[in-house]
């Protein structure tokens, strides 16, 4: 878009608009023109939300949760096992979790894994305050519920070390055969690690 | 321009939405990178973990562009199978950062760096075997790019049997008689590198790691003024404390 065609405060908008994951300029245009159609729709609503978002959401202290409560409202909840703790990669991956309702217990975001190529260390990673968490008591189990990836289970193996030896049972999510996937389909690592995972019935 | 190759994943890091750029050690072109398109795709992603190997096709305007990878399907997925095993796990990732850290793009063509690499990969999960074989594949990557130790024979007395220590100021075998008074500047030097039927023992790892990781540390990665990565550090944490 030319310089001119459009002011700065339009210029901005798409420019910040452009760096939402999947979009790029020519659709960041087509959002900025939608949003400014819908003025008071769409527009000033969601500034308004985004403003907020803004000055009230943090990461919850105890978990890493982003909320607008200090603790978050998963830590806060009443009906969960607060013997178990779910370790997760991050936020969406606790979303996920809690979107299939299976599990009741606490969580810890890391907020990422550790990653060579990405410069991920264990220092950047919230895993002091899963330890003290750990020794302060009153957990039974840790589910790791980290990426089968070589990162996220290097990671895995990482957290596991550090809570040997602390009284808890550290556990992680089974590797194999998604529901509804047809053997025929599935990669050769996949198949081995659901062969090893065989359990009876 | 456009070749192809095999190649050993040596990571892959997210390029906008979907794509990946995917770094590996070619059989014949060393290392190389180039994007995959739709390579973050949840279908075709567990092909790109590190250390699996791959048949690839590089095209690019250019040799020294960044190009574009087309990758059939992994012919060894050696990632998957080990996730359950922390040592192995932790060796494919000091083995691949290790190369991605010591080497730059187009280093190690036309070596056997590769042909050594895949040897090692292969035998990762047999927990006997590869953490020699791990020390044998450093000090050859040592000498794959230049900073090759000389352990034929002693460099003080000529000597080509009882050898014993290396010396971190040459890289030199030295029998440990010979060099009583400096024997404890010097680096221990296992048997097995010397004689490759030798009987390993866990102490014979730990004087190997700490024989190449000296070189790796002053040699290789000194001179790129890049610290030996974390990887290979978390690797050898590990292998020591083993019982």
């Amino acid at each position: 878009m030319s310089q001119n065609s459009a002011g700065p405060e339009i210029l901005r908008l798409i420019e910040l608009i452009s760096r939402l994951p999947g979009l790029g300029p020519r659709s960041a245009r087509r959002v900025a023109l939608f949003l400014l159609k819908r003025r008071d729709t769409l527009l000033k609503p969601l500034a308004d939300a985004l403003a907020e978002a803004g000055e009230k959401i943090e990461r919850c202290k105890v978990c890493g949760n982003f909320d607008t409560v200090q603790p978050c409202a998963v830590c806060q909840a009443g009906g969960r096992e607060d013997a178990l703790v779910c370790v997760v990669e991050d936020v969406p991956d606790l979303w996920a979790l809690e979107r299939g309702g299976a599990f009741r217990g606490r969580y810890h975001v890391l907020g990422g894994v550790l990653s060579a190529i990405d410069g991920i260390t264990p220092d950047d990673l919230n895993i002091p305050s899963l330890v003290t968490r750990v020794e302060a008591g009153g957990i039974r189990e840790v589910i790791l519920a980290l990426n089968a990836t070589v990162d996220g289970q290097t990671t895995a193996h990482y957290v596991a070390e550090l809570l040997e030896g602390k009284g808890v049972s550290v556990t992680r999510l089974a590797h194999g055969v998604p529901v509804g996937g047809e053997l025929d389909h599935l990669d050769d690592g996949t198949l081995a690690a659901a062969l090893r995972s065989r359990r009876d019935i | 321009m456009n070749w192809s190759d095999d190649g050993i994943i040596l990571g892959a890091r997210r390029f906008g939405e979907g794509g990946l750029i995917l770094d590996v050690l070619t059989r014949m072109r060393g290392r190389r990178s180039g994007l995959v398109y739709g390579g973050s795709s949840r279908k075709r992603r567990a092909q790109y973990e590190a250390g699996n190997s791959v048949s690839l096709s590089w095209t690019g305007r250019l040799e020294e562009a960044l190009g574009r990878f087309d990758v059939a399907e992994a012919s060894r997925e050696r990632a998957a199978r080990v996730l359950d095993d922390p040592a192995a796990l932790a060796a494919i990732s000091a083995i691949t950062a290790i190369l991605r850290g010591g080497l730059d793009e187009g280093d190690a063509a036309g070596s056997a760096l590769f042909e050594a690499t895949e040897l090692l990969l292969d035998q990762i999960e047999a927990q006997e075997i590869w953490p020699a074989l791990y020390v044998r594949w450093e000090l050859g990557l040592l000498s794959a790019l230049g900073f090759g130790l000389d352990l034929d024979a002693c460099a003080l007395s000529g000597a080509n049997d009882g050898l014993t220590h290396v010396s971190p100021k040459t890289g030199r075998a030295v029998r440990g008689s010979e060099a009583e008074e400096y024997v404890d500047r010097l680096l221990r030097l296992p048997l097995f590198l010397v004689e490759s039927t030798a009987h390993v023992a866990p102490s014979d790892i730990a004087d190997g790691l700490k024989l190449t990781g000296y070189f790796l540390e002053a040699r290789l990665f000194g001179g790129l003024n890049r610290g030996i990565p974390p990887e290979r550090l978390r690797l050898v944490g590990r292998m020591l404390k083993r019982p």
